[in-house]
């Protein structure tokens, strides 16, 4: 049953695919009983071929074991599982564990690096880490303060050690990263602290560095062909990273690169996002800012790009365009397609053909979301592609000091980087999403190195008119570009979703719940509450014929930040009562993983 | 030398406010010498110490300071510090550290930073000292968590607020460099 199921939906899998990835990691993935990397698959899908906890027994599930990461903070990304071994990272000091699963979780070894805790307050918001990667027998690690590590999988020794950027001028990393082939894909933060983002591949066997490409500036540096790599099926031209900033304002302008990383094997291209450009403060850097809030579609030997689709140009709002891009093969009218699907924090849904670039779909997938009336959608326009902006939401053309009000979403955008799953049995996205507003205030701001570059005030607020929570998790159809259904979420949902073979979907809440529901109805099958809040992501693997569910609990990232306190009632001027809740008041600081499994 | 016995001082009076704890906090008046407005001086308003505070006028207008502060605060602080100077899961909500921390600790910390780095605490608050966006509105800032302290502006945006004087506006070109 299993291996039928495998044939049938993993586009990871096909054959042709297995000469071009990394043939390790390849292998690894293919097998459901691991969690080989942070993304599922390198499509993003997070489906799981397992079965063994379903929609008719997941209201047993137990707590089989806990684990103290000995760190309190913000706890992103997830363990990983390779043969008996699982991956635990935490966030800043960067601590990685390797658990003997063959010996009641035992720690094999720990790894603990030296970082400069200078790297703390640099880093945007709080110190969270995506996790860690694995691939011909190395553990990568990338830690705050940029350091990429590879580690002996089986001993914890480093093999080798390579700086990606420079803390001192607000370069950090939060992400994870992703080994294709013989090199391993990083990227970098530090959109709020004027850094130039960029992709940097390294070379598994040594860390020496292959290439990178910056998100702007001369197409040396970008590597873009101004002929052959095209936005919306038209060459971008020469000087595209450069030629819609004013004067030198791209040497500094954001764009960076902290979300997560997909690859297509077959097409052998790796998809991306590039962030907001910096500052917050749209007067300051009028035109396009090419390429911030863009997909990126790049050759991972030499990382030129195919393709380009720059969704929300000259942002207004901070609507970085990082949140993964999920790879999926479907029909669309009648004829196959090699889809990629993406929610970005501006609200919409995007489906594109990941081979060209061509837009396919773009639509809310909140209906709260207000700044943009629709994309254009016809090849023929001259606006092709880009997003109608509503003269009331737009801070550039309110201007430097004046306060816009009501915008939907709010910077965090309807959704951030905790990642969508896929399940090739429903067809569906299972979302987990923001349900928040803000006004937003741009006014001038000065550049220092290493400080941060703002330039907006915001407040936040939960979407008006709606059922008052923070959040809700949806399941999308991404070819009718339309919402199944949604479950309303009192915080906003800040964990990774699983899908199973099960017909299960699981996602934490802030609150610090696991929730398990229906793939098919929402149905909510169980829930149970863990120490501390849930940004993570939700993993599963099996072990001696067992199948487990893993979650990280630890709150913090944003999400901690704006909501521990809770958020300001957006309807106090007009004389409604009552506030909203305050994280606060449902959770603490924690840092566990908490594995779950049926009983015997 | 004596910054420094200052400072510990200081910190002496922090310590003792905090172990009263919350109801110590609740106690403060208006009356108090730390918060009373003594004297206003080209739109900045002053105790009778000479240390920069809030005002609020029987119309409701909040100072200049005050509102510039929401805006500065908003802009570099919050992004740890949670909104409305409310703290975060990690970060020490700042109103109540506006109240507790004398003004040249205060002006000390953001200048200079600090750090709190064991085996519990990644706590790092980092030195603004070069950061224009910051210096040139730190008694903004100050007096803005002040005012929240005191409860005596709401969360969210002041809604009436001073007119900015002339000298504010100069001192602000001045600082920022335009």
């Amino acid at each position: 049953m299993r291996t039928l199921r495998l044939l049938t939906s993993g586009l990871a899998l096909s054959a042709a695919s297995v000469a071009y990835a990394n043939d390790d990691l390849t292998t690894q993935i293919a097998n459901p009983a691991q969690w080989a990397i942070q993304t599922g698959d390198y499509a993003n899908q997070r489906f799981s071929q397992l079965d063994q906890i379903n929609a008719e027994n997941v209201g047993d599930l137990q707590v089989a074991w806990t684990f103290s990461t000995g760190v309190l903070r913000g706890h992103e990304g997830s363990p990983l599982v390779v043969g008996d071994t699982m991956y635990v990272h935490t966030p800043f000091p960067n601590i990685v564990y390797a658990l003997d699963l063959a010996n009641e979780g035992k720690i094999k070894w720990k790894y603990e690096p030296k970082q400069d805790p200078d790297v703390i307050p640099v880093m945007c918001c709080d110190t969270v880490n995506r996790g860690v990667a694995y691939a011909d027998g190395k553990i990568f690690l990338h830690q705050a303060d940029t350091t990429v590590v590879a580690l002996d999988a089986n001993t914890g020794e480093v093999a080798w050690s390579v700086k990606n950027g420079d803390p001192a001028i607000g370069e950090t990393n939060t992400a994870t990263v992703m080994p294709v082939k013989d090199k391993v894909i990083v990227g970098i933060s530090g959109g709020e602290f004027g850094v130039r983002g960029s992709v940097t591949a390294y070379n598994i066997a040594d860390g020496s560095l292959a290439w990178r490409a910056y998100s702007m500036g001369p197409d040396s540096d970008i590597l873009f062909d101004p002929e052959n790599t095209t936005h919306l099926g038209q060459p971008v031209g020469a000087d595209s990273g450069t030629n819609t900033w004013e004067g030198d304002q791209w040497m500094i302008g954001g764009g960076t690169t902290w979300g997560w990383y997909s690859y297509d094997p077959e097409a052998d291209l790796i998809y991306y996002g590039s962030g907001n450009p910096s500052t917050w403060n749209p007067s300051q850097r009028p035109g396009d800012n090419r390429w911030s809030m863009t997909i990126f579609a790049r050759d991972p030997d030499d990382g030129m790009a195919k393709w380009v689709y720059q969704m929300t140009p000259h942002d207004e709002w901070d609507y970085d365009g990082i949140n993964e891009m999920i790879l999926t093969d479907q029909d669309v009218d009648g004829a196959p397609r090699k889809l990629l699907t993406h929610f970005d924090r501006n609200g919409l849904g995007y489906t594109l053909d990941r081979l060209t670039g061509e837009l396919i779909t773009a639509e809310k997938y909140d209906p709260a979301v207000n700044w943009t009336s629709g994309v254009d959608m016809d090849p023929a326009s001259p606006t092709y592609g880009r997003p109608a902006v509503l003269a009331q939401y737009s801070t550039e053309q309110n201007g430097e000091d004046v306060n816009s009000t009501g915008i939907c979403p709010a910077a965090l955008g309807s959704k951030d980087q905790q990642p969508a799953s896929y399940s090739p049995e429903t067809q569906l996205f299972y979302v987990p999403t923001n349900h928040v507003c803000m006004d937003y205030e741009p006014f001038r701001v000065s550049y220092t190195a290493g400080q941060p570059y703002v330039g907006a005030t915001l407040a936040m607020y939960p979407a008006p008119d709606s059922h008052g929570g923070m959040g809700n998790f949806i399941a999308w159809d991404n070819i009718a570009g339309e919402i199944r259904w949604s479950i309303p979420e009192q915080f906003s949902v800040w964990s990774g979703a699983l899908a199973t073979a099960g017909d299960v979907v699981f996602y934490g809440t802030l609150e610090g719940y696991l929730k398990a529901v229906s793939a098919e109805t929402g149905e909510e099958l169980y829930r149970f509450k863990t120490p501390s809040g849930i940004i993570g992501n939700v993993m599963t693997y099996e072990h001696g014929g067992k199948q487990y569910i893993g979650i990280l609990s630890g709150v913090g990232g944003w999400a901690g930040i704006g909501l521990a306190a809770g958020l300001t009632n957006p309807n106090d001027g007009l004389g409604a009562v009552g506030g909203y809740s305050a994280l606060s008041d449902y959770t603490a600081l924690g840092g566990q993983l908490t594995v779950f499994a049926l009983p015997n | 030398m004596s910054r420094q016995g200052f400072t510990v001082l200081a910190i002496a009076a922090a310590g003792l406010m905090t172990a009263q704890g919350a109801l110590a906090e609740d106690k403060i008046s208006l009356d108090d010498p730390n918060i009373a407005v003594s004297y206003e001086e080209g739109g900045r308003y002053y105790t009778e110490d000479d240390v920069p505070t809030f005002n609020i006028s029987d119309a409701g207008e909040v100072d200049w300071l005050t509102f510039s502060g929401f805006r500065r605060y908003h802009s570099e602080c919050h992004v740890c510090h949670g909104p409305d100077g409310e703290g975060s899961t990690y970060a020490p909500a700042l109103k109540k550290s506006a109240l507790t921390l004398d003004y040249y600790d205060f002006v000390d910390v953001a200048t200079n930073g600090r750090q709190r780095v064991d085996a519990a605490d990644n706590s790092v608050m980092p030195a603004f000292g070069t950061n224009a966006n910051v210096m040139c509105y730190l008694d903004d800032i100050y007096v803005y968590l002040k005012a929240r302290g005191m409860e005596a502006v709401p969360r969210g945006r002041p809604a009436k607020k001073e007119a900015k004087s002339d000298e504010i506006r100069d001192a602000e070109n001045a600082c920022m460099g335009s």
